[in-house]
């Protein structure tokens, strides 16, 4: 069984999956953010890889994004760094990036890399489904690699039901019509849309991301799937302290609070 | 080899939906209606009685002949310049923001590199008493300064955008952006054959006006309705698709695209995106796009801000990939000096974008018979400050 399917199939609910940028402050940060999440009981990783035009993000991962680019994190390096990963943790590691860098980097190199490494997945934004069918799942499905699935408050309920027959992992709920970012609370119209799609009994497990920055909307997306995705707000807890260990404590500690 | 999209939305390689899942189903949802919305008598009634009484449409096609002598060749411009608010950029917002009204949308966006399209957008807003935000980077806001000024008369919000290069790359995120946040009420006008399917071909079709009059007129002048080359330049390569429209299957008429090199193709300092390009994805559409080896996009540099763009419509990458047309990169110099001569033998100041596809006449080898029609994109008013430093500075 891979490391997604046994996270949910053994932990279930309540479950934390952290997002950070590659290469952000620092260069050479990666391993280290990634050696401390896990240490503080985060139960997966997404490793977000920076790209000069992140169409779906908001200013905190812009800018985070930006930062990493200029400081010379790329995918190949990214991968150098990555080289013992499995050394370190043992939790699921999910990949999150734009299709161009990949396309460059070639899809292909891209899956088997990331096999060799030890990573588990990726979430590609702006790849819908129709072109990963066509094109990718293939070349994905030779490596192992999970691709996860984005739906939204705008997804018609069809498309939410295709999505879950070509997910096999877990699937990304978008909390709100929004790029990502910080939000403090969730409105009560997100509750009904998070219902909708509980009542939906899909096969595959969902976890909620976008604006959840603290206890509330993080205990909001565990009440109503099966965790959380925190972003903007662990990107943020990075610019603001100055050493990993203290912004992934921070992080913690306004979940808690 | 057909030069029309397929059923997904590709030209032979190039182009595709590659969309955030926020903003599927506004593309879905276009994706199947846009035909038959546009195909609709009623839409077409209103869509052409605009163009004619309030952008003026017919544009005149003009033989140039003192710039005839000049090229070596006859020489006609189609007038896109006279059109309201003074470029080409204005048929397409007029048709775009039919469709927004057949869709039921009432909060509309675009992204605007030198104004052109943005004060088209504002434009047809103010006409139709809808709310308009128009998303122009920092550094275009500062020389495109008089557009910014029409925009906000006529209504419309202006979010300079401060991210990456500050240019018309960096407004398009933005307004991407903008829609992700607003995916309902929002209809975001385009303003190239750029971005995921179906953009690019509503948007070819809309400009398309601009080549189904050439024909008409070219009989009337000449006798015959097509010429041996067609001249546009290319930003994203929305007057360039309308200009060719009509003509892509017919092998007797040769196309030209002249895009921007800025200081040089080689100058570290262009954004001539078809010599400089590789096969990548940009704004939801795989094409070429100037980027590192790492699939980062490089930030482009023209001294004119319609064609500072890394990216180009996947229309073009398919036409220029396949060899059904030749793309000649054209430096600021010679943009401008083309512009001063277009100035002084026809007393015509074409826009700075326009004034590469004047240079690139100067770089074929014509027959004195040879009938050449160049679509002069738009007017040079924006560009006067530009214009006129670069002539004090020689
Ligand atoms: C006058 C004029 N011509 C050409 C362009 C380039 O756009 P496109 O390549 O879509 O025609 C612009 C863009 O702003 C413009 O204002």
């Amino acid at each position: 069984m891979n490391r997604i399917n046994k996270l949910f199939a053994e932990k279930g609910n309540n479950i934390l999956s952290v997002y950070f940028t590659a290469g952000y402050p620092r260069l050479n940060d990666t391993v280290e953010v990634i050696k401390q999440l896990s240490a503080h009981g985060v139960d997966m990783i997404e490793i977000g890889v920076p790209f000069s035009d992140p169409l779906a993000d908001g200013p905190v991962i812009q800018n985070s994004s930006q930062v990493a680019l200029k400081n010379g994190m790329s995918q190949k390096l990214l991968f150098e760094q990555l080289k013992d990963i499995r050394k370190v943790t043992d939790i699921p590691l999910i990949l999150m990036g734009y299709i161009n860098p990949v396309l460059q980097f070639g899809f292909e190199k891209f899956c088997q890399k990331a096999q060799e490494v030890g990573i588990d997945g990726f979430i590609i934004p702006d790849l819908p489904m129709n072109e990963y069918l066509q094109e990718f799942k293939p070349i994905a499905d030779k490596y192992g690699m999970e691709n996860i699935l984005l739906i939204t408050p705008e997804t018609p309920e069809e498309r939410i039901r295709l999505i879950d027959t070509h997910s096999n992992g877990f699937i990304y709920m978008v909390s709100s019509a929004s790029t990502t970012g910080v939000q403090s609370s969730f409105a009560a119209s997100k509750e009904a849309y998070f219902e909708r799609i509980k009542a939906m009994k899909l096969k595959n497990p969902t976890l909620i991301g976008f604006g959840i920055s603290n206890k509330q909307t993080f205990d909001s997306a565990c009440n109503h799937s099966g965790g959380g995705i925190i972003g903007s707000a662990f990107v943020k807890a990075l610019e603001e302290n100055d050493s990993v260990v203290k912004a992934v404590e921070a992080l913690i500690s306004k979940l808690k609070n | 080899m057909s030069f029309s999209v397929d059923e997904n939305g590709y030209y032979g390689r190039f182009g595709g939906a590659y969309v955030p899942e926020i903003l599927q189903k506004n593309f879905e949802s276009l994706r199947v209606q846009y035909l038959d919305i546009m195909n609709d008598p009623e839409f077409q009634r209103e869509f052409h009685s605009l163009l004619r009484d309030y952008v003026g449409r017919p544009s005149p096609l003009y033989l140039a002949k003192r710039l005839s002598e000049a090229v070596g060749a006859k020489v006609y411009l189609k007038r896109e310049d006279l059109n309201h608010t003074g470029a080409h950029k204005i048929n397409n917002t007029v048709g775009q923001i039919l469709m927004a009204k057949r869709m039921g949308k009432t909060r509309i966006l675009a992204e605007t590199g030198a104004g052109q399209h943005g004060v088209a957008t504002a434009t047809v807003c103010a006409l139709m008493n809808m709310e308009c935000i128009v998303y122009m980077g920092e550094t275009d806001v500062k020389r495109q300064y008089l557009n910014v000024q029409k925009m906000r008369m006529l209504g419309a919000t202006v979010v300079p955008v401060t991210s990456g290069n500050k240019t018309l790359k960096d407004a398009t995120n933005e307004a991407f952006r903008d829609w992700c946040n607003h995916p309902t009420d929002t209809f975001y006008i385009i303003g190239s054959v750029v971005g995921a399917h179906p953009y690019p071909d509503m948007v070819a079709k809309f400009q398309s006006v601009i080549s189904e009059e050439i024909k008409k007129q070219l009989m009337e002048h000449e006798g015959r309705d097509y010429p041996d080359y067609l001249f546009a330049c290319v930003g994203g390569g929305s007057n360039a698709a309308g200009t060719f429209y009509h003509y892509l299957d017919d092998d007797r008429v040769k196309l030209v695209e002249a895009e921007a090199a800025g200081l040089g193709v080689d100058s570290g300092e262009s954004a001539a995106t078809i010599h400089l390009g590789s096969e990548g994805v940009l704004h939801g559409s795989r094409t070429l796009l100037m980027q590192t080896e790492d699939g980062q996009v490089i930030e482009p540099y023209s001294l004119s801000a319609g064609l500072d763009y890394p990216g180009i419509g996947p229309i073009h990458a398919h036409l220029a990939k396949t060899g059904r047309a030749e793309v000649l990169a054209i430096t600021d110099d010679e943009a401008v000096k083309a512009a001063f001569e277009l100035t002084q033998l026809e007393g015509i100041i074409p826009a700075l974008e326009s004034s590469h596809a004047l240079a690139a006449l100067h770089k074929v080898k014509f027959k004195p018979t040879d009938i050449v029609v160049l679509t002069v994109s738009g007017r040079g008013d924006k560009d006067m400050p530009t214009y006129l430093e670069y002539f004090d500075k020689k």
